[in-house]
């Protein structure tokens, strides 16, 4: 079975060795919660960006029941 | 010296990709460095100095031909200072410049990183950077954030001399 443990790569600006190693265990716990933060955090941003796209619309189908043209609503809404 | 930029160490990232690429044992005979990368990554990878994980803020100017937008961040890396391309065969381009990194002020830095895969995806990020420790930077890490940093991605330190 193939080695699926995380790598890391580390150049030693002085002597140019290159060490290619397998992440620790403590890496390893922090790049798997690093992953759990991404995801949370793009869950989130991706929330709040369809929560503001709703109030748009929202805003927009207000503006035009009014009576705005829509000429009128993209001034003001975009 | 010559005044440079001189390349001090390279490395391209090969099959598999990896966690994180790090430069270590950075000489502290220059005054500026300037890292050069080339990312492709699933996740927004990130940068830290020293192996520290405080003392971090940054402000970033976004934009993508359609809006623009301003941020202000800070905690336990630099987010934003650099950049990767989510999807496969596409790499984000980022210049992140190091004035006086072996002082002992606390170290401002300067990062443009750009975003275009010929797709809908298209960013520009200019982000003014603080790393508010006082130590000379002696590694400088870039972590995929909990993916990797993929297959043929590159990184390019160079170092600068005033003298």
């Amino acid at each position: 079975m193939a080695d699926t443990t995380p790598q890391a790569v580390e150049v030693n600006c002085e002597t140019g060795e290159v060490i290619t190693r397998d992440l620790t265990a403590e890496e390893i716990a922090a790049n798997e919660k690093a992953a759990a933060d991404f995801a949370a955090k793009a869950k989130a941003d991706a929330d709040a960006k369809a929560a503001a796209d709703a109030a748009k619309a929202s805003a927009q189908a207000k503006l035009a029941a009014l009576g705005l043209t829509a000429a009128e609503v993209a001034a003001l809404v975009g | 010296m010559t005044k440079g930029p001189t390349l001090i160490a390279s490395n391209t990232v090969g099959s598999g990709g990896v966690a994180s690429v790090t430069f270590s044992s950075i000489p502290a005979t220059y005054t500026d460095l300037l890292l050069k990368a080339s990312i492709n990554s699933v996740n927004s990878p990130y940068l830290q100095f020293n192996g520290s994980s405080s003392g971090y803020s940054e402000k970033l100017l976004y934009g993508n031909g359609a809006s623009t937008s301003s941020a202000s961040a800070s905690g336990s890396y630099f987010n934003w200072a650099i950049n990767g391309y989510p999807t496969a065969n596409d790499f984000a381009s980022n210049d992140i410049y190091i004035p006086n990194y072996a002082s002992s002020n606390y170290k401002s830095l300067s990062s443009d990183n750009v975003q275009e895969g010929n797709t809908s995806l298209v960013s520009l990020d200019l982000d003014a950077c603080l790393w508010s420790n006082t130590a000379a930077i002696t590694s400088i890490s870039v972590s995929g954030n909990g993916a990797n940093i993929n297959q043929y991605s590159t990184f390019y330190l160079y170092g600068i001399s005033n003298s």
